[in-house]
């Protein structure tokens, strides 16, 4: 065991080796653009260069005089065609060709496809576009907002909050703080860019495209174009890298579908990264204002959080992270209110842990604030404020082990030997400072369906439509069926990421461990039955034996008399050849009409603060360690640790890998990423990975996740928490207090750069 | 990306005379229909970004000259072949211990891939990242003489508080060149012309009222070497980068210093600043300052002063002024307390 592959504690699986880690690493594995498709096509994008107005006149000609040039598709070319909807499956409800108004900058306005992929870029570049140009509104504060309230305007996001009498408990409160804190904008910016390569066989359309939602993309494209979502399939089996961002589809897609039709031949199309900023989603910029009031003795009493998000003019995207927030502290009294801004912006979309990321790294470094004003330690001060039950509704949580995280990040970290004096820690040039904030995530599940097949071999094959973004899925789904089917995990084969596969929901909110694990588990038990039941028929190996007498174990079912016989055996004198199950897993609470929306790409989510019994969440404890030069303020992060509980870890390699990546991300959002907008124009402008920054490995030393035992069978079957997007909440609150720490600065607006520092 | 022919030429003389065949006398080297090209790593990307449109590359790597490729260490200094990579320059064990200035500012710029790619010639070469210059939907007075300068009223944190014009706020963003800089460097370049010796202070023109002419070079000059004079105090010399990550990005300021010191007493002071300024810029009002004076927080500090008394800054760019002062600040007591 290594660092890598932490060794498991109780409720913990092994640390297998990704299924296909060999295949990423020696470039065997094919993400959708690489996937062999013959006699292709190559188009390009031509995207606005103004963010509000209408496109009166494009010029062509040049474009068309590009050697090689095969077709344009532009305005007049998707008449035929549905809009894109806005909603799990859709990115926006701007159908960029279907009329001539230009909503955000770089919008589609044609796409040029040729023989060469220089080509295609070429026309690109050389579409000329005319506009009759309006004024933009950029962002927060720029002329022409409109602010709306947020609740109700997403099925996510309900309402707004509130327990107890918030004005009274404030007012009344010893100690108190009121600030405003902000987050930037956010690309997703993942290495694999986006493309989609489409092609016809017959009536028959075949997309491959980097996807999160192979299922809900299939329906929604079909509705598109008018056709039978049978006749459409996704293809993703591996994505280098998504984030949400490949969550919703974009209009690309159905605009690259009647390329190819019209071509007769596949059409490949991959955006450059420029183009990705303005026809992707993105995470919005948000402001925040949280009060805290409390007694002397450092328990809350009042707790108000309002939050500002920016979305497009067309589109209400909400993230709505008061419902975590608003559930994170015993407060006592708690007012809460999320607006939209709209501006003419491209609609923002899911961007991991979309609505925690922004309002947790608000309350916590509000946390810190109050902490100081206490003079309590900050550690402490949630200790003290810890809930029995869900401070809202007053469920139970299904399980909480935050402060067994704090305790044991503390412990690891080093947190005793803080000096809490701002300032008063230093090594030569660098001030040092510590900080701590906690993570959450609530912890959903969602209908899923898998096929798994048993063969005389004792080979198996487990199918499910999921998506492997880099989590380890496959992984982790092969491990469940290696349990339950008593087999090794190099007899299994794991299919996934295609929209011809048993449906699975988006991989999105952290569900799929839990979802897909549930569902194989279901498959596995029913394949199990099937076994036993052949095995305990008369004449079988084991006739007598009880079903729940028998266990299966290196290929043999085994019966409590210690009888056994080998699958081997038993499927043969079954003379089936192979056991094959398809199972169907609708989570507890689930909707009679649950099963029809997975197969139909809106799959119900249960879990979080939307069950009858208890609020689910998981959570975990970060301590971050800055130093930054005492002349020139650069802030550097030597030290982070991390203890996380997320019920059953399937396999602590692949969840170590999650969180960790996530704290990654963590110490970016911190201190490095912000797409900059230029207020003018409403346009984005450090559109590449030369000034959008991202933490290097440089920037990253010591990084340690401590993975908490914890049992919760509340959650679903497999008793698993997502984790994927629970390490890089709390992060930037954890740097911005200790930041606060070394230097006595308090940074309310991310990223925290130098400019901030030196005053 | 438009089509483009691409030559090999094997002589210096060849290569010269082919850039003047296609290309206009008055032509700048930037936007030549001819343009040479070495690692590629700063022009190709360009020319993906339309940003740079030659008809014609003449890749100069294929030039048979030995010397392109060598680093020569005499009594006079040392030389660098204008083909040297910067990783190789970076290595160099003379280099390293005799100008550590040079090998730190190579070694601290992009990438281990890209130093291994880029030549030296290229780096001292490579053309602004001005966001607004690199994306061409944006009006650029550089790539378009004349269309505007978005960046001016813009999204403008990178951009120069020294060096800049009403025209032009473009930073030259090099490292390599803040250390030539420093150390009084001779450019050699050869063109259809001739051969001559261009002062590396004069080879960076300041974007003034033409900020399309970057260099005093002609379309058809090929740089071959970089010669930097013996200097056997610049052992003492550093090279500091501030930037906002730790790794793997440009600076937000940046300081070459090479001190030679009587005690803490300053004889010979060489300042040169990067990430802050339109061309590789050399602070000489600082070491005016500097010289005869003993060398402690509070001289430095007076020096910083004078090197930033004619810092413009501008709307996001304002926090240059003050970081530069400071990484100057530090760069000179760290090389005074450097052990050689
Ligand atoms: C991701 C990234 C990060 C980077 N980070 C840094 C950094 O931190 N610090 C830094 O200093 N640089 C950095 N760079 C810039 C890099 O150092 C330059 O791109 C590189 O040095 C250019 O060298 P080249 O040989 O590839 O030049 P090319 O791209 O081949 O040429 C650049 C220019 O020089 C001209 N040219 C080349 N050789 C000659 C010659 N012998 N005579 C006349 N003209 C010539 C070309 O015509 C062209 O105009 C970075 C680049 C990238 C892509
Ligand atoms: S600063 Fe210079 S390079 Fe940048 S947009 Fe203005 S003119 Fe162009």
């Amino acid at each position: 065991m290594d660092a890598a592959a932490p060794r498991p504690k109780d409720n913990q699986g092994e640390p297998l080796p990704r299924v296909d880690g060999r295949l990423k690493v020696t470039g065997q594995a094919h993400y959708p653009a690489d996937l062999p498709t013959g006699n292709i096509a190559y188009g390009a994008l031509a995207t606005s260069s103004i963010a509000k107005g209408k496109v009166t006149k494009l010029h062509l000609d040049d474009a068309r005089a590009v050697p090689g040039l095969l077709d344009i598709v532009t305005y007049g070319d998707m008449d035929k065609v549905e809009k894109p909807k806005f909603g799990n499956s859709g990115a926006t409800s701007v159908g960029p060709l279907h009329d001539r108004i230009i909503f955000h900058d770089g919008q589609i306005i044609a796409l040029a496809v040729a023989e060469t992929f220089e080509a295609a870029e070429e026309a690109a570049q050389l579409i000329r576009a005319e506009y009759e140009e309006e004024k933009p509104t950029a962002t927060f504060d720029s002329p022409g907002t409109a602010t709306i309230p947020a609740a109700g305007k997403s099925p996510l996001f309900k309402e707004d909050v509130k327990a107890g009498d918030f004005d009274a408990a404030y007012a009344g409160a010893a100690v108190k703080i009121d600030q405003r804190y902000s987050t930037p904008t956010q690309h997703h910016n993942p290495i694999e860019l986006f493309s989609t390569t489409a092609f016809w066989q017959g009536d028959q359309l075949v997309v491959h495209e980097p996807s999160q939602n192979v299922t809900g993309w299939k329906v929604e494209l079909a509705r598109q174009l008018k056709m039978d979502p049978g006749k459409v399939r996704i293809v993703s089996p591996f994505i280098g890298g998504a984030f949400g961002s490949k969550g919703p589809m974009t209009p690309r897609t159905a605009i690259v579908a009647v390329a190819a039709k019209r071509l007769g031949r596949p059409v490949r199309c991959v955006t450059s990264r420029m183009q990705a900023f303005g026809t992707q989603t993105y995470r919005a910029e948000t402001r925040h204002r949280i009060q805290i009031g409390a007694g002397k003795d450092g328990r809350i009493a009042a707790f108000a959080h309002e939050g500002w998000e920016v979305t497009s003019r067309p589109d209400s995207y909400v993230v709505g992270g008061t419902s975590a927030t608003g559930r994170m502290y015993d407060y006592g009294s708690i007012l809460t209110h999320v607006s939209l801004v709209q501006a003419d912006r491209n609609t923002p979309g899911y961007m991991r842990s979309p609505p925690e990321t922004p309002y947790v790294y608000a309350l916590e470094n509000a946390m810190d604030e109050m902490a100081v004003a206490l003079g309590m330690d900050p550690v402490e001060f949630r200790r003290i404020n810890e809930p029995k039950t869900e401070p809202i509704g007053k469920k139970p949580f299904s399980s909480r082990s935050l402060i067994q995280c704090y305790d044991q990040a503390a412990e690891a970290f080093g947190w005793a030997k803080r000096d809490p004096k701002v300032g008063a820690m230093r090594d030569r040039d660098w001030l040092v400072g510590m900080g701590c904030a906690t993570a959450i995530y609530p912890t959903a599940v969602a209908p899923c369906a898998a096929r798994v097949r048993l063969t005389v071999d004792g080979d198996v094959r487990l199918q499910c439509g999921s998506h492997e973004i880099g989590t380890g899925v496959r992984t982790v789904a092969a491990q469940m069926a290696s349990e339950r089917l008593g087999v090794g995990i190099d007899k299994i084969s794991v299919e996934m990421g295609d929209s011809s596969l048993p449906p699975a929901p988006v991989s999105g909110g952290s569900i799929s461990t839990a979802s897909v694990c549930s569902a194989v588990l279901k498959a596995c038990d029913a394949v199990r039955a099937k076994l036993y039941a052949g095995a305990t028929a008369e004449g079988g190996p084991l006739a007598g034996s009880h079903n729940d007498e028998l266990d299966l174990a290196d290929g043999k079912i085994v019966a409590k008399s210690g009888a056994s016989a080998k699958v081997e055996d038993v499927i043969k004198t079954m003379q089936v050849g192979a056991i094959e199950e398809y199972a169907e897993f609708a989570p507890k609470g689930a909707t009679p009409e649950a099963l029809k929306k997975l197969y139909a790409g809106t799959p119900e989510f249960h879990g979080g603060e939307q069950d009858e019994d208890s609020v689910k969440y998981a959570f975990g404890a970060e301590f971050v360690e800055v130093r930054i030069n005492r002349y020139t303020r650069e802030i550097r992060v030597p030290r982070l640790v991390g203890a996380f509980a997320a019920g059953r870890i399937m396999n602590t390699r692949t969840a170590r890998s999650q969180l960790m990546g996530g704290m990654i991300w963590g110490i970016g959002q911190a201190l490095h990423e912000a797409t900059e907008i230029d207020r003018r124009y409403a346009r984005y402008v450090n559109r590449d990975l030369q000034d959008y920054l991202v933490p290097v490995n440089a920037d990253i030393k010591d990084l340690q996740v401590i993975l908490v035992p914890e049992i919760d069978h509340a959650v679903n079957p497999a008793g698993v928490k997502g984790l994927g997007e629970l390490g890089n909440v709390g992060t930037a609150a954890a740097v911005a207090s200790a930041v606060y720490h070394a230097t006595g600065k308090r940074i309310r607006d991310l990223p925290i750069r130098i400019e901030q520092l030196l005053a | 990306m438009r089509p483009f022919v691409y030559e090999q030429p094997t002589e210096i003389s060849t290569a010269a005379a082919m850039a003047s065949r296609f290309t206009r006398r008055d032509d700048q080297p930037t936007r030549a229909n001819a343009q040479f090209i070495a690692g590629g790593t700063n022009l190709a990307d360009y020319m993906k970004l339309g940003v740079a449109q030659p008809d014609r590359l003449l890749d100069l790597n294929r030039l048979a000259d030995p010397g392109l490729r060598q680093i020569r260490v005499t009594d006079d200094g040392i030389r660098f072949g204008a083909l040297v990579r910067m990783g190789e320059a970076a290595d160099h064990p003379d280099v390293k211990r005799r100008y550590p200035v040079i090998a730190d500012s190579l070694k601290l710029a992009a990438s281990g891939q890209i130093r291994n790619m880029a030549s030296l010639a290229g780096n001292i070469l490579q053309r602004t990242r001005c966001e607004y210059f690199r994306e061409t939907s944006w009006a650029c007075n550089k790539r378009v003489p004349g269309s505007g300068c978005a960046a001016m009223e813009g999204f403008n944190r990178q951009h120069a508080v020294l060096g800049a014009s009403d025209a032009c706020i473009a930073t030259y963003h090099g490292d390599f060149a803040q250390a030539l800089m420093a150390l009084d460097a001779i450019v050699h370049a050869e063109g259809a012309r001739g051969a001559r010796n261009i002062p590396f202070a004069k080879l960076h023109r300041q974007p003034g009222d033409t900020p399309h002419i970057e260099t005093d070079l002609a379309a058809d000059e090929i740089i071959t070497a970089i010669e930097v004079p013996a200097i056997p105090w610049a052992r003492r010399s550093l090279y500091l980068k501030i930037r906002d990550r730790e790794s793997y990005a440009f600076a937000l300021a940046s300081a070459a210093v090479a001190l030679d010191l009587d005690g803490d007493g300053v004889r010979e002071a060489r300042i040169a600043l990067g990430g802050l300024a339109t061309v590789p810029w050399r602070a000489g009002k600082a070491e005016e300052v500097l010289q005869g004076k003993p060398l402690d927080e509070h001289s430095a500090t007076i020096a910083a002063d004078a090197a930033f008394a004619d810092a413009v800054p501008r709307q996001h760019n304002a926090f240059k002024t003050e970081l530069g002062k400071r990484t100057l600040v530090r760069a000179l007591l760290e090389t005074r307390d450097m052990k050689v």
